[in-house]
């Protein structure tokens, strides 16, 4: 067999795994984010938080709840890391720089996971298992319970309340994340990622000599890491690490674990809004776009363009024997269009069009199919947007699922989609005018032997845009370990992630005090293909217009070169 | 003002009290009941897939390892040992934060699909790795010319394992016949047909020649 038949096949196999299981998976959530029981072990947990669950928050209370939340998170584990070398189990790691610990808070509240640090360097078990995966939990039932909220505007009229965060945070810990990491982590262990409390130990090696090893809680951080769009590795060299991602299996399985929550959101909403086939209009349009991109990075990496890897006779730079080009192209599509960043291989030695599509699939905002909960919330602010636009041709006010968007709603959602470019381009633009950063970058055209300029440029634009999208990898080339881009990077990863949470809420809150209209013969029907096709068109129109300058200086002109 | 303000501390006393239950609940109890099940399903995986021989570890079949002389070239690498079968190139780092270690840093190099420095190496790769075999250039495959992603692959291509076995089984003084049906018997399909890329685990396959070796030298 070919290894592009063999690509096409693993691609083949996640389509399908997940046709099997979004359905299932996509209805329990809508009934547990409908249910008006409460468990024993969430009661328990209300009375230690001091919330009643039952009672119904309108936005800006949503809102608050939401911000107190996260603000306690980033404090808690700026902290954790500032005390490491006075924590136990820490095995001679010391404490993290001021600066790095923000950046690194930032960045795990904030589901970006970006990582300024090496982790087998820098951080031990406890801050490891009790603080960065904590928050590859907490963030990613933040996600999902401000997408919640939103849909939840939608299917609600003539009130203002959005459900309760408390109760959206606890359920999809509860009754979601944690059931399907304890399963995702036997799977993987079964594969070989290690699972121990070794700390860090010596054993034999093929010569007779001794060498050191990491051991650690891998599996049970792996599981949500993927599953929680978060991204953040245990090792430097993330799900590329043998001890993360050991084997053909494991790494589609990880592939999978990004994909199921987001994908299987569509069916819940489709389910709350009391039309299934409104989800398949949404998974349509995420589903085009994925598909489309996957097939081009493999296309593009089995052609391995660029100088360097001519000569080699392939892609396999940074990449893994046993995943080989398609198993690391497909990881790196997926990981990129949603909100995970995680790799398998990495993204800076990839063909120069090859991380071009890492860096579009995060421009166009993480929404095909996303983060967990950030990418139906983004999905469906850019459906509004396109319903606008549908409504501009025929001089209709525009409606979407029976609410009027009307100047308010437009908006809202106008904010939201200016947030990330205002934050990518600015920062890049000061990174590059300023004096201070330019020697942080790998591939410079200045220092002529390492490479094109266009690709240091492309560092410095990758990294604002994974971070502002909340995405996490990175084109590591960048030293991104200096106060400067630990601080702006940091700030893009907080604003990049709260403020659009803001226009999302308030939106929720304008749509659900509205009267539903009915539906008339002039009613745009956005459950069908046409709309999808619409959708995909405003969503690629859009960023192509925001970024298309940017894109042309980085990796355009390296990949034509 | 005075009643905004409660409600502020109201709320971010929730926040907290949220956090440090949840931080129990996902940081403490979680981890510890998934350490508790996978070791008692899957002990060896979860300790991370050690291979002993005669009762001695001799490494893990998941973490790479040089098999290198004393011996250094004149940029200060220690040279590879023509007797044992030779990884991917490697850009893991060395350790420089927590000193107590001497640790390898998992990584890549990051240089770029049109790097200079990247198309040197590999054409000083290819060079090197056709002379250290006795090969034609053209028949170095890509995966021995271009470094790993985590530093530390376990694996070559079959390719790449084919083309050390007449430099192994000379240094051995075994037949090249032997040496290939160790290769063949070593080398790992894609699961289930097209789950990853055929691949050849060095650690293994060398502990396999070892053994052979000392059979054929009757100890």
């Amino acid at each position: 067999m070919s290894p592009v038949l063999a690509g096409v096949l693993q691609l083949a196999a996640l389509v399908g795994a997940l046709a099997l299981v979004h359905r299932p998976l996509g209805d329990y959530l809508a009934a547990v984010y409908s249910s008006t029981r409460h468990l024993r072990v969430e009661k328990w947990i209300y009375r230690c938080i001091g919330a009643n669950p039952s009672v119904q928050l309108r936005w800006p209370a949503y809102l608050r709840s939401v911000l107190a939340f996260s603000l306690a998170g980033v404090l808690f584990l700026y902290l954790l890391q500032r005390a490491q070398g006075s924590l136990p189990l820490s095995y001679g790691f010391t404490s993290i720089s001021p600066h790095q610990a923000f950046n690194t808070a930032a960045s795990f509240v904030a589901n970006t996971n970006w990582q300024s640090y090496s982790g087998e360097q820098s951080m031990g078990h406890v801050v490891q298992t009790g603080g960065l995966a904590v928050q590859n939990f907490l963030s990613a039932a933040v996600g999902i319970a401000v997408a919640i909220a939103l849909v939840r505007g939608f299917a609600r009229s003539r009130t203002g309340e959005l459900g309760n965060f408390w109760a959206d945070l606890v359920r999809g810990l509860v009754r979601v994340l944690i059931p399907m990491a304890v399963i995702g982590a036997l799977v993987l262990v079964a594969c070989g990622v290690i699972q121990n409390f070794a700390g860090i130990h010596e054993i034999g090696q093929f010569d007779g000599g001794v060498q050191q090893t990491n051991g650690g809680a891998v599996a049970s951080q792996e599981v949500i890491k993927e599953l929680g769009t978060n991204g953040g590795g245990y090792f430097n060299a993330n799900s590329a690490h043998p001890f993360e991602n050991p084997n053909g299996l494991s790494n589609l399985f990880e592939i999978f674990l990004i994909l199921v929550i987001p994908v299987s959101l569509t069916r819940t909403f489709g389910r709350m809004v009391g039309s299934t086939r409104q989800g398949y209009a949404i998974l349509g349009t995420m589903g085009v776009i994925w598909l489309g991109f996957s097939a081009l990075m493999l296309w593009t990496e089995f052609h391995h363009g660029g100088a360097a890897l001519q000569e080699a006779g392939g892609a396999m730079e940074g990449k893994e024997t046993r995943f080989g080009v398609a198993g690391s192209a497909l990881f790196s599509a997926t990981t990129t269009l949603t909100s995970t960043g995680a790799v398998n291989s990495f993204h800076s030695s990839n063909t120069g069009l090859g991380g071009g599509l890492d860096l579009l699939g995060m421009m166009l905002g993480e929404i095909a199919p996303g983060g967990v909960g950030s990418g139906l919330y983004g999905m469906l602010i850019m459906a509004v947007i396109a319903v606008f636009i549908a409504g501009l041709m025929v001089g209709r006010t525009p409606e979407y699922l029976g609410k009027k968007i009307g100047t308010r709603e437009i908006k809202f959602a106008a904010c939201y989609i200016l947030v990330t470019p205002t934050l990518v381009l600015g920062f890049t633009a000061a990174s590059l005018a300023l004096a201070t950063p330019p020697d942080s970058i790998l591939n410079t055209a200045g220092n002529s032997v390492h490479g094109s300029g266009a690709h240091g440029f492309s560092e410095v634009l990758y990294a604002f845009t994974s971070g502002a999208n909340n995405n996490g990898s990175a084109f590591a080339g960048l030293n991104a370990n200096t106060q400067w881009y630990n601080t702006t990077i940091g700030l893009a990863m907080l604003l990049g992630r709260f403020l659009p949470m803001v226009f999302v809420l308030a939106l929720a809150g304008s749509l659900a005090e509205q009267q539903p209209v009915p539906k008339t013969a002039g009613t745009l029907r956005t459950e069908q293909p046409l709309f999808a096709g619409l959708l995909v068109g405003a969503i690629l129109i859009i960023t192509g217009l925001t970024f298309f300058p940017a894109l042309a200086l980085g990796p355009l002109a390296e990949g034509l070169a | 003002m005075n009643s905004s303000l409660r409600g502020m501390t109201r709320l971010a006393t929730a926040g907290l009290r949220a956090l440090l239950v949840l931080t129990l609940v996902c940081g403490v109890l979680y981890p510890l009941a998934v350490t508790g099940i996978a070791q008692a399903l899957f002990p060896d995986q979860a300790d991370g897939s050690k291979i002993k021989e005669n009762g001695k570890v001799v490494g893990s079949e998941l973490i790479g390892q040089s098999f290198t002389l004393d011996a250094k070239d004149k940029d200060g690498n220690p040279l590879p040992d023509p007797r044992w079968f030779q990884p991917r190139p490697s850009a893991a780092g060395e350790n420089v934060y927590n000193t107590r270690y001497s640790l390898t840093v998992s990584g890549a190099s990051n240089l770029a699909a049109d790097s200079k420095v990247l198309k040197e190496q590999v054409i000083a790769r290819r060079a090197a790795i056709a002379t250290f075999n006795g090969v034609p250039r053209r028949d170095v495959p890509v995966d021995a010319l271009t470094a790993s992603a985590s530093g530390v692959d376990p694996h070559i291509s079959p390719a790449y394992a084919d083309l050390q076995v007449s430099r192994v089984a000379r240094e051995h003084g075994l037949s090249r016949q032997a040496v290939q049906r160790l290769v063949e018997r070593h080398t790992d399909g894609r699961l289930a047909g097209f789950l990853g890329e055929p691949h050849v685990n060095v650690l293994k396959l060398n502990l396999a020649v070892r053994r052979l070796a000392a059979e054929e030298r009757g100890d």
